[in-house]
């Protein structure tokens, strides 16, 4: 048998709860370090909004004045002159191009959402705009060349094909967000409007319709801040003018966006100048747009809830 | 009811419309916007400057009034023309100007450079603002160790179709690699820009620029200039006189279809015409008498703007010449207000 | 008593105006649906159509030639240039390249931050913020790239590149500064948002109960998001990847005006040369009408790459990202 070891042993010293051993600590450096890298990241990241708001809006104020809206384009080293004709014109491209895209894309998101539930059909058109989304823009602007500006319609280079162009870049992001939206109205509604005697076309046109407007009216207007800040196309289409021109066929148009190019790259201070103008507008209306979409969505949630 | 909407919305009579290069535009932004605002007021006339390809791509396509380029119609063009519209083409030539080498280095101003030494910076064999070959023209200038970065168009360009037919005219090397026309292959270790304006704009922009354009551009930028050596082995550098000088050497033959070459003397060797296109018939309502009435006055009273803004005006007898022609603007059509032309 | 008829408020019902209305209603919707079918097909075709001469003539050649010279003549159907479009193809693959290297790891980081590490409160604010990104202009980006980026920022920086790595071949001078390397890096900044919101909800959609398992187990954040966010959001990462890569070849306006613009491609990242959507953009306005028809192959080649991308990004992250919010993104 043997003995058990009966002397008394010195006792372990008493560990703090709180002392961590060295491999521990490692892995707490390590993630702290990553949290302090990633904060960095996310500093660095924002920067470049920062930056560019910051340099349009130094750059450009200084050309911003009730001149710069109402008055045509100057020669390009003359000081003075505005960028109307580029208001006037991506306006117009813009009340052309609105309805273009909405009426079709909304269409196809009432047909994605209440008729082509499971269908093959159905599932291949959703996957086909989700793809269009990312289709360059300069591509659309050739097919729309091709097409409409020389080709079998022969518009020729002006308002309206700019405007075919612009609408057919938006409608991919109009038929996917009006989907998201028309999804999102709930059933119920839809059952006791069935239930009250309507019509399936009566319940989307009178029912579903109406309570997803507000989130209609947002993805449209996302589309909007889109399609207005385009330049590729309406290179192509529209050509550019510096004067003021209120014709749909025919003649061709300017567009603010074509303005800020055409000045950016020539060497005439003033021309430069009026381009960072033109860009703090157009940055301006694209925010203002996206901002007001995203309030509209805001308060779209909140009332649904109520629903 | 679209389509009556749509024609409702096609423009009316009090727009002429031109397109074409690039050279010319700073001028003709100056006489539209003195014309607008000293003769005719209700008169619309628009220019876009998208190069010369471009605007004789758009007179034959008839999409525009009238066309500008660097490059003159030859006669299967004008044949082309003429079938389409069932009518002549015609052109004259509006203004000339010089394409200069323009440095961002002030310190270069007057740099002596000839047809060889050009033809082997842009064919990158000569990179360095001190090679030899550049210090053998230029006896007792310092010259800076720096890399040279030649700029061309990146846009087809009747500017670069001036400036490549007078290298291959007097360099073979250049003849043969790369030729003349409105877009060459560019070696690689140049850049581009777009149009005169982006050639300026990407000279300025390094320090040992160094590219081809438009005298005005250069003029109204202050830019530093390169003294070209002519025909006669005179480095002459690009003022207005000297360009005067160079283009009263050249024979205008009455179809107004020429080339600047081999100028000598006196004479600034790199200079180019720019015409413009018109039809003789097919003008809607008032437009070919606006065209008319716009280009005659031009042509009298520009010459005060063309020198400020460093173009050469035409001389007068060619004026004469060029003014009779103008009338052959829109000439087959008929009188819109049936009294008398 | 006698009955009244009830008054029934707007009846839904209309005096049986027809049987027809909901079938009716149901074509048009249908056909607007076809017609989106519709329309990518005839774009597709019409510009392929357009552009066939020119790949009649080059063959495969029209991708890997490397000499693009415009015929001067203008007697279409006879095709006199030559069209070889391999220094456009480069210069597309080597600016998306440097901006996906540059925009990935950011976006990753981005993403993580927001989802892992921000205050709630603030979440909202930071999603807005790269959002923003997202709604400002190609134009935008392209004049102050040009006039403000390339010359305060970027410059110098290529500068110290050139002159500490000059002998490497990526580093190669001279610095001209239009070149793929400010296009690259302009480009990062743009399909920055794109990339950071699929990303985020990627990780968004991350079942907590894993994470909290993993925290119980008395794993750190760094561990945590590295052995158990990571790994499962790989495909999702790789498709929001492939989301800005396609966005990125796409880009026109902003590449034009920053990659410099010469025809032939070099294998330093400062060489200034061209990209497929840039060269469209810069030369069509003076392209003769045979030049036209190369700048439309280019064009179909562009569309071909960017929806091959797309289709197979969009198979990756179909369920994500489907948002109103990121519906413009």
């Amino acid at each position: 048998m043997t003995a058990l070891d009966t002397s008394p042993t010195t006792p372990a010293p008493r560990r703090s709860l709180r002392e961590i051993d060295a491999r521990t600590r490692r892995r707490q450096l390590a993630s702290t370090a990553m949290r302090v890298v990633l904060t960095a990241v996310m500093a660095v990241a924002v920067l470049p909004l920062l930056l560019i708001l910051y340099v349009v809006i130094e750059r450009g104020w200084s050309v911003i004045s009730l001149q710069f809206f109402t008055e045509d384009t100057l020669p390009f080293r003359m000081e003075g002159g505005g960028f109307r004709q580029g208001f006037v014109g991506s306006f117009l491209i813009m009340l052309l191009a609105i309805p273009m895209a909405i009426i079709p894309g909304v269409a196809t998101a009432v047909y994605l959402v209440e008729y082509g539930k499971g269908k093959k059909l159905a599932a291949l058109v959703r996957f086909v705009t989700d793809v269009m989304t990312g289709v360059p823009s300069i591509f659309v602007g050739l097919f729309v060349y091709a097409a409409v500006v020389i080709g079998t319609i022969r518009l020729g280079f002006g308002t309206l094909a700019a405007a075919i162009a612009i609408a057919i870049v938006m409608l991919p992001i109009v038929v996917r967000s009006s989907e998201e939206m028309l999804k999102l109205v709930p059933d119920h509604l839809r059952s006791a409007a069935l239930g009250l005697g309507a019509r399936r076309w009566q319940t989307t046109v009178k029912v579903v319709l109406p309570a997803a407007a507000p989130g209609l009216a947002t993805g449209s207007m996302l589309a909007v801040a889109r399609g207005a800040g385009e330049t590729a196309p309406l290179i192509l289409t529209a050509l550019g003018s510096f004067t003021t021109t209120w014709y749909l066929v025919g003649e061709r148009q300017a567009s603010l966006p074509q303005l800020i190019h055409q000045n950016a790259v020539q060497p005439f201070p003033p021309g430069i100048e009026r381009a960072w103008g033109g860009a703090l507008c157009l940055v301006a209306i694209t925010l203002l747009f996206t901002v007001a979409a995203r309030l509209v969505a805001a308060r779209f949630g909140k009332r649904r809830e109520g629903m | 009811m679209l389509v009556a909407v749509l024609a409702g919305c096609a423009p009316g009579d009090d727009r002429i419309e031109g397109a074409g290069a690039t050279f010319p535009t700073p001028l003709f932004q100056d006489w539209i916007h003195t014309y607008a605002q000293t003769v005719d007021q209700d008169l619309t006339v628009d220019y876009q400057s998208i190069g010369s390809g471009g605007g004789i791509t758009q007179f034959l396509g008839q999409t525009i009034d009238w066309g500008t380029s660097e490059r003159y119609l030859r006669d299967s063009d004008l044949a082309e023309a003429e079938q389409l519209r069932g009518c002549p083409a015609f052109q004259v030539p509006i203004t000339f100007g010089a394409v200069v080498i323009a440095f961002a280095d002030p310190a270069l101003d007057g740099l002596v450079l000839d047809a060889e030494v050009i033809s082997g910076i842009y064919r990158r064999t000569i990179t360095n603002y001190s090679d030899e070959r550049i210090a053998a023209l230029n006896p007792g200038r310092d010259l800076p160790d720096r890399e040279i970065i030649p700029v061309h168009r990146s846009d087809g360009s009747g500017t670069t179709s001036v400036f490549t037919t007078w290298l291959a005219d007097e360099d073979p090397e250049w003849a043969a690699e790369l030729g003349a026309g409105t877009e060459v292959n560019w070696p690689a270790g140049t850049i581009g820009g777009p149009g005169n304006e982006g050639v300026t704009a990407n000279i300025a922009q390094n320090p040992g620029g160094l590219g081809y354009v438009n005298q005005s551009y250069a003029q109204v930028l202050d830019l530093p200039q390169a003294a070209i050596v002519n025909a006669d082995g005179n480095p002459v550098y690009p003022t207005p006189e000297a360009t005067a000088a160079g283009i009263a050497q050249v024979d205008i033959p009455d179809d107004f279809q020429f080339d600047i070459l081999g100028v000598g003397g006196d004479g600034y060797p790199i200079a180019g015409a720019v015409w413009n296109f018109y039809w003789e018939c097919g003008y809607r309502g008032d437009t070919g008498q606006q065209l008319r009435e716009f280009w005659r006055w031009a042509v009298r009273n520009g010459d005060q703007a063309a020198v400020e803004l460093g173009y050469i005006p035409l001389s007068p007898q060619l004026k004469e010449r060029v003014l009779a022609a103008l009338d052959r603007i829109g000439a087959q059509d008929p009188t819109p207000t049936g009294g008398a032309s | 008593m006698t009955p009244t008829t009830a008054p029934v408020h707007r009846p839904l019902r209309g005096p049986g105006r027809g049987r027809w209305t909901d079938p009716l209603f149901k074509a048009l919707v249908t056909t607007s649906g076809v017609f989106v079918l519709f329309l990518l097909a005839f774009m597709i075709i019409r510009t392929t159509a357009d552009a066939w001469p020119i790949f009649q003539k080059e063959g495969l050649g029209f991708f890997t030639g490397t000499e693009w010279e415009a015929g001067q003549q203008r007697d279409l159907p006879n095709i006199h240039g030559t069209y070889g479009a391999w220094p456009f193809i480069y210069g597309t693959l080597v600016t998306s390249a440097i901006a996906l290297l540059i925009a990935l790891p950011v976006s990753i980081a981005v993403a993580l931050y927001i989802t892992q590490l921000a205050h709630r409160r603030l979440r909202g604010w930071l999603t807005y913020a790269v959002e923003t990104l997202a709604a400002v202009p190609s134009i935008v980006y392209g004049l102050w790239g040009l006039l403000f980026f390339l010359p305060v920022v970027l410059r110098p920086v290529m500068v110290k590149l050139a002159d500490w790595f000059g002998g490497f071949f990526l580093f190669e001078g001279p610095v001209f500064g239009l070149s793929y390397f400010s296009a690259g890096v302009v480009l990062a900044i743009m399909i920055l948002p794109i990339m950071t919101a699929i990303i985020r909800e990627v990780f968004a959609v991350a079942p907590t109960a894993e994470l909290h398992a993993a925290y119980g187990l008395g794993a750190t954040q760094a561990e945590v998001i590295r052995k158990v966010l990571l790994p499962r959001s790989y495909s999702g990462i790789v498709g929001g990847a492939m989301l800005g890569l396609g966005r990125a070849i796409g880009e026109t306006v902003a590449v034009a005006m920053l990659v410099g613009g010469s025809q032939r491609m070099g294998y330093s990242l400062f060489f200034a040369g061209d990209t497929m959507a840039a060269h469209i953009f810069n030369t069509f306005q003076d392209a003769l009408p045979e030049t036209v028809l190369g700048l439309m192959a280019i064009g179909v080649a562009l569309f071909v790459f960017t929806f091959a991308i797309n289709v197979l990004a969009r198979l990756l992250v179909w369920r994500v990202g489907r948002n109103t919010r990121d519906a413009a993104v």
